[in-house]
């Protein structure tokens, strides 16, 4: 059955299914992990899933996306261009240029100086993977990851760019992809959310991650990405408060449902009993989900992988150490958010640190999964929401340049989950702005990602207003050659 | 009608058994109905399986066949003269018939590659459909609104018009409706729906006392009366307005705009007609008796996001702007999906591509910042509210700061420039030029009748030949206190939406409001005055297996609060609410870091700044709303993300929310002052836990409540006194000044008790 059709008899029918449920009778997955225990029997969610969902056999079941926010310059990390340092200062030929529109801050520029990195580059691994002395860690695995760099998009600006990438969309109320995910195909755990966000901050100059990036949109708000952070809660409001232990919480739990029950014989409304397993999932949650965030129990070779920031709370290496966790536990979409890519000055200065931050958390990741069998299984994504300009933003140095938002061309990785390894993907033109083989769109990555994932990006609907939304719209063609 | 009833019954009769075998998962089959009507039965499989390609995008149209209207279905095919796509009573020569019963999936329509397919169902009502002369009518909401005549039912059940429509449709299901409710739940149900908030301890007692007939008429005036009903109104205004404290880009800047909000409470609660209300916030600036106030209400349409980014191309913003402010007009007040257009006709309703342009180029005459100004909290044009303006002129404006304050407002110049069609909606894609005018099929714009500007949109508007103004108010007004519209899907009246319940009903309320000038509180009054409205929510397996939806009003539908009034509730019943009206937006409780995780940490709202003293019990209306990092608590319970306009909300159920209601300060802070209020009586343990559950629940304690609560006092009390440390800790709560001399042990027990009633599931339900 059409997943559309399936949450729309769900929801007419919500409380008499509901009604049958407090009697006793499950079977039924619901898309999310947030409403799953009232329908849900002891079979895996997978199991469950509405017949027809998948519509292909899934390579991976589970996603980890790495948005590196802010715009990382493909031409200092994956993009190898010597020919940019041989043209130094040169003007950037308006014929490559062609059409493009500039950001506001460098449309008035009277000069657009080419600059190529001042970091060097080697190629690395069996597959020679182009990869820069910025990002030696990630340089050791390159024959896990499929490198991608013929990345392109519509949006030129930070907010319409995220958004794009998130939701498939620039403006407007759409579902953001994990959400997608959430909706299509639930959850593996009945304790912790499906979609799950976890940010962190890196030393560059940054551009916000917020709440709007992991909307639901349309889709029911139990597919809301949950945001679990540094602090002592986790998630939001999970800790009880103080002067409260678990066994009075307990006895408050039991009182309360004792007296709902006395509601739901007068009225007879099946929300009542489904209000009650809401609150006994609340109550699991608040132990659950400390037992995952608690990275401290991991044994020393894995903290000395993902580095020594990998114990500070809130950190990208922390995070990544509990995106594993998180994801081995069953959570379908885990997304992490690092700021402060977005170098339009002092970009010598600034991306050492930024690359830093994420270089050896991002390479243990895939390693840890790989040495825990789950790699195959779990698709890793590595990627920014645009690229950079060739041409130097500001004032040009031999020393030190800037670089604006670039949205036609721009490099990310992806690891496991059914994608080849070793491979780098797309290529750019010499001078590293425009594509010349192999483009890929954001709307070809979101359709490859569900292809991946076991669904087809035509057929995961979603009818809202009199129209079916996809996360493609109606764009995206499934990149063929780089599955496995 | 009453096909569709009796589908509906063998719907829901099939749904019971499939569930006894256990097959949730089955779609039950219908009866094909012995006439079918073409809007109710056929045009919603037409306009959802074939339309696409068949319909009124003349861009995307196949074959240049169009099935929406009878000239295109029974024309020649384009390249056969002999053939026709549907040919009436005759099926054999329908080519349409035989296209989608064709075996040969080449042949097969829909073709298999579009994803859709039609259902044996479909197929067979398209079947009768023809062979019963495949009638085209009118769609529905396009028809002018006409007052049908009352349908007689004989009961005395019925208290006003709305019931015999109600009364009627039962009938033909063979469902009765519940009896009115008892007093204490009835009252508590109108009190939410007027004012949104419970009832007052006064108010109940008063209420309950009495064996006046009046009774209840009295208290609907009283609460009308109230300046509450003004912010209860309000709280739908704004999520339909995208009501925001914060620009909503990147920094998400601070903006202005409250003294905005503070005219629309002020504009429900002088019951304006919403002619009125609508044309001040459409065109205040261009009446000709234009003020302060009607300039000030045209900030309606500088809600919208604006980008501030230090990157942005100016004009593509622009265009998103003007983009949003049609979008909004067609959602907000004529419940079109008018932004389906905007790239190319219209898939499904006839509304051209150049006809979202003509709309649009009302809205596009507007004056737009003359470059980024950066972040700035308002910008131009705008309008500066001093202390002077506020005491001559803006009375209803709540402003405690010495500062002025700048409000965005919309100002027309009406040669600035020529609107184009967008070719596919891209900014800088120029296409034909363009006059301000509107969608024909909803009426024609008559520029002999209307001015091409945005008054004479208005007059247009507000037109009553116009089919579609007063439909969609009224159902949304219905919608917001019934929970569901008379026309579910109520942002979309069109081909797409959901066709009316009770389509004589809509049509009556709607006459009946434009021949009573558009006035809102009697409209309000009229629904809340019904016994549909009145009905018990009681309900038994009868009427969950028919009508499992609630359709067609059994009973009343037990509705869980919104977010703002569950924070109301806990306010006004534990004696905490700020009852002030308007002002500046306030920071309430909310876990620490936020704003700081999310933002890049630039701009004045890069970190949260809590509010303190009185400012931390107003009402949920009032808090501050910054776009792209909403208030948790309020996200949680599916509040309007404000980045649009919204006409409805959902209502969902998750673990995430009884986290909240179990650990969030402001419920706790509400038990414990609550708590020690009632301890500071003289009086029992049993008559401070009644009189608790009494405030609370705004109903009597049950026996058995009361010894079960009792009795959990007791045991609380016993357990907090062998740990008083724990006693200590968990009234401290909340900022409220705390109740010195207090008996640490007795409040921690009683507020255990009253935090466990604010957690029932009755307590936050409309019933």
């Amino acid at each position: 059955m059409d997943k559309e059709v399936f949450e729309h008899y769900l929801n007419t029918n919500r409380r008499h299914f509901l009604g049958k449920m407090a009697m006793g009778m499950g079977g039924v997955a619901l898309g999310s992990l947030l409403m799953p225990d009232l329908l849900t029997g002891k079979k895996a969610a997978e199991e469950q899933l509405p017949l027809g969902l998948k519509h292909f056999a899934a390579k991976a079941k589970r996603i980890i996306l790495l948005v590196q926010n802010g715009a990382p310059s493909q031409l200092e990390t994956f993009d190898y261009k010597p020919k940019l340092n041989d043209m130094f200062g040169q003007e950037l030929p308006p014929s490559i240029r062609g059409e493009q529109k500039l950001t506001g801050m460098t449309a008035g520029q009277e000069s657009f100086p080419l600059v190529g990195s001042k970091f060097s580059f080697k190629q690395y691994g069996e597959s020679g993977t182009w990869v820069s002395e910025l990002l030696p860690n990630i340089a050791k695995i390159t024959d896990d990851i499929c490198m991608i760099k013929s990345m392109h998009t519509d949006a030129i600006n930070h907010d319409p760019a995220l958004t794009f990438m998130q939701t498939g969309a620039q403006v407007g109320n759409r579902p953001s992809i994990g959400s997608w995910f959430s909706y299509g195909l639930g959850s593996e755990n009945q304790n912790l959310p499906a979609y799950c966000v976890l940010l962190s901050k890196g030393k560059g100059n940054g551009q916000g991650a917020y709440s709007k990036l992991w909307s639901n949109g349309f889709l029911d708000s139990s597919h809301q990405g949950v945001q679990l952070s540094a602090s002592e809660d986790p998630i939001l409001y999970l800790n009880d408060p103080k002067g409260m232990d678990r066994e009075t919480r307990r006895k408050m739990l039991d009182h309360l449902a004792s007296l709902n029950q006395l509601g739901y014989d007068e009225f007879g409304d099946p929300e009542i009993p489904a209000k009650i397993k809401q609150y006994e999932m609340a109550f699991r949650m608040q132990t659950a989900v400390p037992e995952i965030t608690d990275v401290s129990k991991e044994p020393d070779h894995i903290k000395k992988m993902y580095g020594p920031d990998c114990m500070v709370p809130g950190t990208y290496a922390a995070n990544c150490l509990l995106a594993r966790k998180l994801s081995e536990s069953g959570v379908r979409f885990v997304q992490l958010y690092h700021q402060g890519w977005d170098q339009h000055n002092d970009l010598v200065g600034e991306i050492k640190g930024q690359a830093k931050d994420v270089d050896m958390a991002s390479a243990a990741l895939i390693t840890d999964l790989k040495q825990r069998g789950l790699l195959d299984e779990t698709l890793v994504i590595w990627s920014g929401e645009f690229g950079r300009t060739n041409y130097c933003q500001g004032k040009l140095t031999k020393d030190n340049y800037g670089r604006d938002h670039h949205p036609r061309c721009f490099s990310i990785f992806m690891a496991g989950g059914g994608v080849k390894a070793g491979m780098s993907y797309g290529k750019t033109d010499e001078l590293g702005y425009n594509i010349v083989e192999s483009p890929v769109h954001i709307h070809d990555l979101h359709a490859t990602i569900m292809h991946l994932m076991g669904l087809d990006h035509e057929k995961l609907t979603h009818k809202h207003l009199g129209r079916r939304f996809r996360l493609t719209d109606v764009h995206g063609h499934v990149v063929k050659d780089i599955l496995a | 009608m009453k096909k569709i009833v009796l589908q509906l019954f063998i719907l829901g009769v099939l749904l019971v058994s499939c569930k006894e075998e256990g097959q949730y998962a089955s779609i039950p089959q219908k009866k094909v109905p012995d006439r079918v009507d073409y809007n109710f039965d056929v045009r919603p499989i037409l306009s959802d399986k074939c339309f696409n390609c068949h319909g009124p995008d003349a861009n995307k149209r196949s074959e240049d066949l169009r099935l929406d209207t009878p000239e295109g279905a029974y024309g020649a095919l384009k390249d056969s003269e002999n053939e026709f796509a549907i040919v009436p009573r005759n099926i054999e020569k329908s080519v349409v018939y035989q296209r989608i019963t064709a075996k040969d999936s080449s042949n097969l329509m829909p073709p298999v590659d579009s994803n859709l397919k039609l259902s044996d169902y479909e197929i067979k009502v398209l079947k009768k459909w023809i062979e019963q002369g495949a009638v085209y009518d009118a769609h529905w909401a396009f028809s002018p609104v006409e007052k049908p005549q009352i349908p007689n039912t004989d009961s005395d059940w019925v208290n006003n018009e709305i019931d015999h429509f109600v009364l009627n449709k039962l009938d033909e299901v063979d469902l009765q409706p519940n009896e009115i409710a008892d007093k204490e739940r009835l009252l508590k149900r109108v009190s939410l729906d007027i004012t949104g908030l419970p009832p007052t301890p006064e108010m109940r007692k008063k209420f309950i006392s009495t064996n006046n007939t009046n009774a209840y008429e009295q208290i609907v005036d009283e609460l009308l009366g109230s300046d509450h009903y003004g912010e209860k109104m309000a709280s739908h205004w704004l999520d339909v307005a995208r009501y925001a404290d914060s620009h909503g880009f990147q920094n998400d800047q601070l903006r202005t705009m409250w003294p905005w909000r503070d005219w629309v409470i002020y504009a429900f609660n002088e019951n304006y007609s919403y002619k009125k209300f609508v044309t001040y916030q459409l065109a205040g600036d261009l009446m000709p008796k234009k003020n302060i106030e009607t300039i000030l209400a045209t900030g309606f349409n500088r809600n919208h996001k604006i980008n501030q980014e230090a990157g942005i191309i100016e004009e593509e913003y622009r265009i998103e702007n003007v983009t949003d402010r049609t979008n909004t007009f067609g959602k907000a007040f004529l419940g079109l999906t008018l932004e389906c257009a905007k790239c190319h006709d219209h898939k499904y309703d006839p509304i051209s591509q150049k006809e979202y342009f003509n709309t649009f180029a009302f809205f596009d005459k507007v004056i737009h910042r003359p470059k980024a100004m950066g972040e700035v909290l308002a910008e131009a044009p705008l309008i500066t509210i001093t202390d002077e303006v506020v005491e001559k002129e803006l009375p209803f404006v709540n402003k405690k700061e010495p500062e002025d304050i700048e409000v965005m407002v919309i100002e027309e110049k009406a040669d600035i420039r020529t609107t184009h069609i967008l070719n596919r909606g891209v900014y800088d894609d120029k296409g034909e030029i363009v006059q301000p005018s509107t969608p024909e099929s909803v009426l024609k714009f008559d520029t002999l009748v209307y001015d091409s500007n945005r008054l004479g949109l208005t007059k247009w508007l507000f037109d009553k030949k116009n089919p579609l103004t007063s439909r969609v108010f009224v159902n949304r007004v219905w919608q917001e206190i019934f929970g569901e519209g008379i026309v579910r899907s109520s942002g979309d009246f069109g081909m797409q939406g959901d066709l009316p319940t009770h389509i004589g009903l809509l049509n009556w309320l709607s006459a009946d409001f434009m021949e009573n000038d558009w006035d809102m509180k009697r409209l309000v009054k009229q629904i809340v005055m019904s016994s549909t409205y009145k009905q018990s929510s009681v309900v038994d397996d009868k009427k969950l297996a028919i009508d499992p939806d609630n359709r067609y009003l059994s009973h009343m539908t037990r509705l869980r609060f919104s977010s703002e009034t569950i924070r109301d509730h806990a306010l006004a019943t534990s004696g905490l609410l700020n009852e002030e009206i308007g002002g500046r937006s306030v920071k309430v409780y909310q876990p620490d870091g936020i704003w700081e995780a999310a933002s890049s940490g630039r701009g004045i709202l890069a970190n949260y700044v809590q509010d303190h003293g009185e400012d931390l019990y107003r009402r949920g209306i009032y808090i501050f709303i910054k776009r792209t990092t909403l208030p948790p608590v309020q996200l949680t319970f599916d509040a309007a993300t404000r980045d649009q306009c919204e006409v409805k909300r959902q209502s969902t159920m998750t673990p995430l929310q009884a986290l909240i209601a179990l650990n969030d300060p402001t419920i706790l802070e509400a038990a414990r002052v609550l708590s020690e209020t009632l301890i500071q009586e003289e009086s029992t343990v049993d008559e401070k836990i009644t009189e608790a559950f009494g405030r609370i629940m705004s109903r009597t304690i049950k026996p058995q409540e009361k010894e079960m609560l009792v009795g959990y006092y007791h045991d609380q009390e016993e357990a907090f006194a062998n740990n008083k440390q724990k006693a200590k800790d968990f009234i401290e709560v909340g900022e409220y000044p705390i109740l010195k001399g207090r008996d640490e042990v007795k409040v921690a027990a009683l507020m255990q008790i009253i935090h466990t009633i604010y957690n029932l599931e009755e307590t936050i339900v409309k019933g």
